[in-house]
């Protein structure tokens, strides 16, 4: 569906070339919630500009449903845009505008007829749950009311692609998890293939099927986000797998306990997909001769299956705990010695 | 009452003279509403990172701005004396007051149309880009309706500042209340003239303020 290939943005500044985005190749496939993940000046902004060609690349194609981008007329380019709709950070709503008429803007740029209009943007008030709000101004509503005003207008053309830049960076964690099921049913829903960029690995744990890693305008790392959870490879990517997997506490929590009970193992298990909804913990306790301890724990949801951690301390004789640690193997556990005494 | 009063004021002379007032203020802020706007709109447009950004004609415009704008406006009028001549083939009467009125004006209310523009958020014209617009409709559909507070209200101020230029420009011959004041009421030492003169002016502005006002806050959906 998008395809990029060697695509490099240099920015000239009075401090020499900037390369924002550093040769990057992209594969994203029809359908799919692409995630695009970087600290900010990582150059995921400019990259998610020239999708859409509000950035021209300096060099590299851009190719989305089989056009070449940067080869368009500038009349084609407009045409090519309303297939491809953006949302924003800060909703970039037209403040003169009622929610219904903000709704109706991209409708009257592509020219339907007034009564075509009425109807569309009914049916999107009602998909993004903005019912009863029609006739307010954006300045009456909330952040994540905003958010569904910018999502139903950018939804209106009957997109096959929505890019969205940092779209729930401005909102609490309980009103970007709703935007965030919101997507996600609009994926599913009508089929259309998202890609978002974010600083946040919650996002990209939550909504994502695939997930790349920015840093200095490259692509560091690239996968599912699975996989990239499983088995981060960069350090920056082992960080930001950290953000959402582990609680901030937990180094200094299990410092703290291996000063205090410096006996036994301490393990740090990771679970993915299927393992982590079985007994694992229990299995290991009934079938050899050790004490299990859970010092902290947590299972995280991905929309490529379940993904979770767990610190535990086993202690028992040389000879269990080295059994135990086979079942763990055995049981396609990933298993981390933390702390052997 | 009133002839015991204003013993020098003769009211037909003065409905006259409220009556060219109106009308030289009507018909500048009017042109000057038009002009300013699409000069406002070419400075904005043209000037580095908009949408038609162009060095040389954005230098071109702001010159010929700051030039008609520093001029003070009575020696603006007689600058353009061959000009005025020239198009309304008089320098007696309200309307050959307008050209100067309307020069004087537009590059004014250019800036404050430019400032206005300038205040929109460039995420929202990023948006409409994003959607296909064209540079037509943004400038239609967002440029204009998303400044419009601020256009009203620089129109209210630029009214307020052409009331006061119509006086200046009765002075040399336009007609209407400060030519009133200046003939009637100074030069023949009637103080009675210039006093009711000046209420009407008042009367004048603050109906233009209040009538902005309104509408600004109407307009202002922020």
């Amino acid at each position: 569906m998008i395809n990029l290939q060697s695509v490099r943005k240099v920015f000239q500044t009075k401090d020499g070339e900037v390369k924002a985005v550093d040769t990057v190749d992209l594969n994203i496939k029809q359908g799919e919630i692409y995630g695009i993940i970087g600290y900010s000046g990582a150059g995921k902004s400019t990259l998610i500009r020239i999708l859409n060609m509000l950035e021209r690349p300096t060099s590299g194609t851009v190719t989305i449903g089989g056009k070449n981008m940067s080869e368009l007329s500038s009349k084609k380019l407009r045409q090519a845009r309303q297939e491809i709709s953006m949302i924003f950070q800060h909703f970039n709503l037209l403040w003169s505008r009622t929610v219904r008429e903000n709704i109706a803007f991209p409708l009257e740029i592509a020219g339907y007829p007034k009564d075509k209009i009425k109807q569309r943007v009914d049916e999107l008030i009602d998909l993004v749950g903005l019912e009863g709000r029609g006739g307010s101004y954006p300045s009456q509503l909330s952040g994540g009311q905003k958010q569904r005003v910018g999502i139903a207008r950018a939804l209106a053309n009957e997109p096959k692609v929505l890019l969205c830049d940092e779209a729930t960076s401005a909102l609490d964690p309980k009103t970007t998890d709703s935007i965030l099921d919101l997507l996600v049913e609009i994926n599913q829903k009508l089929g259309l293939t998202i890609v978002l960029i974010t600083h946040e690995m919650h996002v990209i744990r939550k909504i994502c099927h695939r997930v790349a890693v920015m840093e200095t305008g490259k692509v560091v790392e690239e996968g599912d986000v699975l996989n990239v959870f499983k088995n981060p490879k960069e350090p920056i990517t082992r960080d930001f797998v950290k953000q959402v997997t582990e609680p901030e506490e937990t180094v200094d929590t299990i410092k703290q306990f291996i000063q205090e009970f410096p006996e036994g193992r301490i393990v740090q298990l990771t679970f993915i997909g299927g393992r982590a909804g079985q007994p694992l913990i229990t299995e290991l306790i009934r079938n050899f001769e050790v004490d299990v301890n859970i010092l902290q724990g947590k299972i995280t949801q991905t929309q490529n299956g379940p993904y979770g951690t767990l610190f535990i301390q086993i202690k028992g004789s040389e000879e269990a705990l080295s059994k135990a640690m086979e079942f763990l193997d055995r049981v396609q556990v990933e298993v981390e010695v933390i702390h052997n005494a | 009452m009133l002839s015991t009063w204003f013993p020098n004021v003769q009211w037909d002379v003065v409905l006259e003279a409220t009556k060219e007032t109106l009308y030289m203020s009507a018909i500048s802020v009017l042109v000057t509403f038009i002009l300013g706007l699409a000069l406002g709109l070419a400075l904005y447009l043209t000037a580095p990172g908009n949408l038609w950004e162009n060095k040389f004609l954005n230098s071109v415009i702001a010159i010929i701005v700051n030039v008609f704008r520093s001029i003070p406006f009575i020696i603006l009028i007689i600058l353009l004396i061959p000009f005025t001549r020239f198009i309304v083939g008089t320098m007696l009467g309200a309307e050959a007051a307008l050209p100067a009125l309307i020069v004087g004006a537009a590059p004014f209310y250019a800036r404050m149309v430019e400032i206005a523009l300038r205040e929109i958020d460039k995420g929202v014209i990023e948006a409409a880009k994003s959607m296909g617009a064209t540079n037509t409709q943004i400038i239609f559909k967002v440029l204009i309706p998303e400044s419009t507070p601020a256009l009203v209200s620089g129109i209210t101020v630029t009214a307020i500042a052409l009331v006061s230029y119509t006086a200046m420009a009765g002075v040399v011959g336009a007609g209407g209340l400060g030519n009133l004041a200046y003939m009637e009421g100074y030069q023949r030492d009637n103080a009675d003239v210039t006093l009711v003169s000046t209420v009407l002016i008042l009367i004048i502005v603050f109906v233009i303020q209040w009538i902005g006002d309104r509408f600004t806050t109407a307009l202002d959906k922020r």
